[in-house]
């Protein structure tokens, strides 16, 4: 195994490629075949299923928001209902237009999107937290759409949606749905790579370092900003999309503020401006209440009450978490694997 | 007729409330530049506390008032110690996540400890309504006017006149400057969390006695964003305005637009206002305006 101590590139290729050596590759090969190993290995287990899947349309999702807030700067408490509005578009579709489940996904993508730019419209003229309470209102007024728009959503009791299917094979049950899950996951994960390599990624980029500066050197700033709220909003749209195929029934409770507000938590506790960090990220925030609720579970007998009080205890613990990253480790998990990483990498001899 | 003034009457009761969290809000901004989002949650602590010295106490309520207040700044000064002085110089973001994070924690403490379930003050304002013409009015209306008011009323004389309220307006309006003329800066953050915490306990104790105390106070934390936005992020008066003006705007639209929308319509209509006031002039009525030069 060959230690990296230089740059030896001889070709254009290798140094544009994503996985620069072999040990990356190798080591991402192994995931992958865990990650298509993993069902068949539980597959019994409806509940271990069941958080995977979430964890995989979490990571979709929240690759979104951090092409948004962490690669353009932009912060949104949106994205949520952005989420919402993907899996209303995507229900209606297919069961009033009876639209095939492949052609939903992109258009609820797509739907989702235009819903985004034009909420993304105030950011030309607002930064920061007025952008931050601009995307707040967003949210509150989708979520009155989702409940009042009875006629398209089904209101507050809720939309019935077929299971996802491919010509005559029907992803359902979690078994299945994982693999379609996994597919978009993968897909998601090198769409964000690959534009964030782009001359729009680039630009996103210096939007967010220094706009004024990005503007001088010529880049539209309107045109990008609203660009990226396109391109959050669609990984937003397809995941809702996937949600809403998985879950079966979409209710407007589903998409509230405290989602939007998860989804920031996972970018900024995975590490704003990174990819990998969003995939650690979305895992660590999903697991953290089913952790809680295992660890809970293994008192209740001596505590009966931590039942009652469970959503309180996961609700503060939440709260807790974000509090002690933001203090103690505010560039995320991100960071702290890259450190760690080069602590072997040098190891025995770190200085 | 009647049922709009009688709306009206509750819409400036409710924009009292408003008022007062946007009171402290505006406080923080001002001084601190942090946005709060657990403000609603700090309306909530003074709630559930003043409750608790009411009803499991049986302490007299103009003492357990006076309770709830020192313990509300007491809170305040806690998060800003613990929580606020490691971010300053952090992005607007993290800053942002962490009050968002302080929302969730408080929120979760005090579901912890109260529980969820809606409970109710002892009358501690005469129960019998005051009648003006057609018009009637439940005296705990007035007199959550009257102590909004009162608030509002002796912050502005704060500000004007006592040296720590000038020293607050100092920092506010130049850190730099501030601190150069011998005001210690972590000094006044503390002063301006334990304030806001204060204003905000005060409409939890009022609304409380209004609706009863659960964990949707925390709510107006939210609704506080359109009544700010409207009067000017760093503009007290605008705060007070801002808050009235949303809180008479519910009710008219609960009367006119309910209809249509088969309610909810409260919801929703100060969070139009707050997008379309961010259209025309994101700096509010009364805000300054920021400049940039390159």
């Amino acid at each position: 195994m060959a230690i990296k101590c230089g740059v030896f590139k001889t070709t254009y290729e290798d140094d544009e490629a994503i996985w620069q050596t072999k040990v990356a590759k190798f080591w991402l090969a192994l995931l992958l075949i865990a990650l298509i190993a993993f069902p068949f290995v539980f597959q019994d287990s409806r509940y271990l299923l069941y958080v995977a899947n979430s964890v995989l349309i979490a990571v979709i999702a929240a690759i979104g928001l951090n092409i948004l807030t962490g690669f353009t700067g932009q912060i949104s408490l949106g994205h949520g209902a952005f989420m919402g509005v993907g899996a209303y578009a995507s229900g209606y579709l297919m069961t009033q237009l009876g639209m095939p489940f492949i052609v939903c996904v992109v258009a609820a993508g797509c739907v989702t999107a235009i819903i985004g730019m034009i909420f993304g419209i105030p950011s030309l003229r607002l930064k920061g937290l007025y952008l931050a309470i601009a995307t707040l209102a967003a949210q509150v007024i989708l979520e009155f759409v989702f409940v009042r728009w009875r006629a398209v959503t089904g209101g507050s009791q809720g939309m019935l949606v077929p299971p996802a299917s491919i010509g005559t094979f029907s992803f359902n049950g979690d078994f299945k749905f994982y693999f379609l899950a996994l597919a978009f996951t993968v897909l998601a994960v090198l769409l964000a790579k690959n534009i964030i390599r782009t001359k729009p990624g680039r630009a996103f980029m210096a939007i967010r370092d220094r706009y004024i500066s990005a503007e001088i050197i010529g880049v539209p700033l309107f045109q990008y900003k609203l660009l990226s709220f396109g391109i959050s909003s669609f990984f937003a749209g397809v995941a809702g999309s996937l949600w809403a195929h998985y879950i079966g029934i979409i209710t407007p409770e589903h998409f509230n503020v405290l989602i939007s507000i998860q989804y920031l938590s996972m970018i900024i506790i995975g590490g704003l401006g990174s990819i990998y960090g969003t995939i650690m990220g979305a895992v660590f925030m999903t697991l953290l209440p089913e952790i809680l609720r295992f660890i809970s579970g293994l008192f209740s007998n001596q505590y009966p009450i931590l039942v009652n009080i469970f959503g309180a205890i996961r609700e503060g613990v939440f709260g807790l978490v974000i509090i002690l990253f933001l203090i103690f480790e505010p560039d995320g998990l991100a960071a702290r694997w890259k450190t760690i990483k080069n602590y072997w990498k040098l190891w025995p001899f770190s200085y | 007729m009647e049922s709009i003034v009688q709306s009206l009457i509750s819409g400036i009761v409710v924009g009292s409330i408003y008022a007062l969290i946007a009171l402290g809000f505006v406080l923080i901004y001002k001084s601190t530049a942090v946005i709060n989002f657990a403000q609603g949650e700090l309306l909530m602590f003074g709630a559930y506390v003043c409750l608790t010295l009411v009803v499991a106490l049986k302490i007299p309520f103009w003492i357990a008032f006076a309770g709830t207040l020192m313990a509300a700044a007491l809170l305040g000064l806690l998060l800003e110690k613990l929580f606020l002085r490691p971010m300053i110089g952090e992005p607007i973001i993290s800053i942002i996540m962490l009050t968002i994070g302080l929302a969730s924690l408080l929120q979760g403490g005090i579901h912890v400890v109260w529980g969820s379930e809606t409970m109710v003050y002892p009358a501690i304002f005469p129960a019998e309504p005051l009648r003006f013409g057609p018009i009637v009015v439940s005296q705990v209306y007035l007199y959550s006017i009257f102590f909004a008011v009162v608030c509002l009323v002796l912050f502005n004389f704060f500000f004007r006149f006592s040296s720590s309220g000038i020293a607050m307006r100092a920092v506010a309006n130049d850190q730099q400057a501030a601190q150069s003329m011998g005001i210690s800066i972590k000094k006044i953050f503390a002063i301006a969390w334990a304030i806001a915490a204060v204003v905000a306990g005060v409409g939890g104790i009022l609304i409380g006695n209004i609706n009863g105390v659960n964990t949707s106070l925390s709510s107006f934390g939210l609704k506080v964003f359109p009544a700010v936005i409207l009067g000017g992020l760093d503009s007290i008066p605008g705060a007070i305005l801002g808050g009235f003006i949303i809180g008479m705007l519910e009710a008219i639209s609960g009367i006119y637009l309910d209809p249509i929308f088969e309610g909810g319509s409260k919801e929703v209509v100060p969070f139009i206002v707050l997008v379309v006031v961010l259209m025309i002039k994101p700096y509010g009525l009364f805000g300054t305006e920021e400049i940039e030069k390159i």
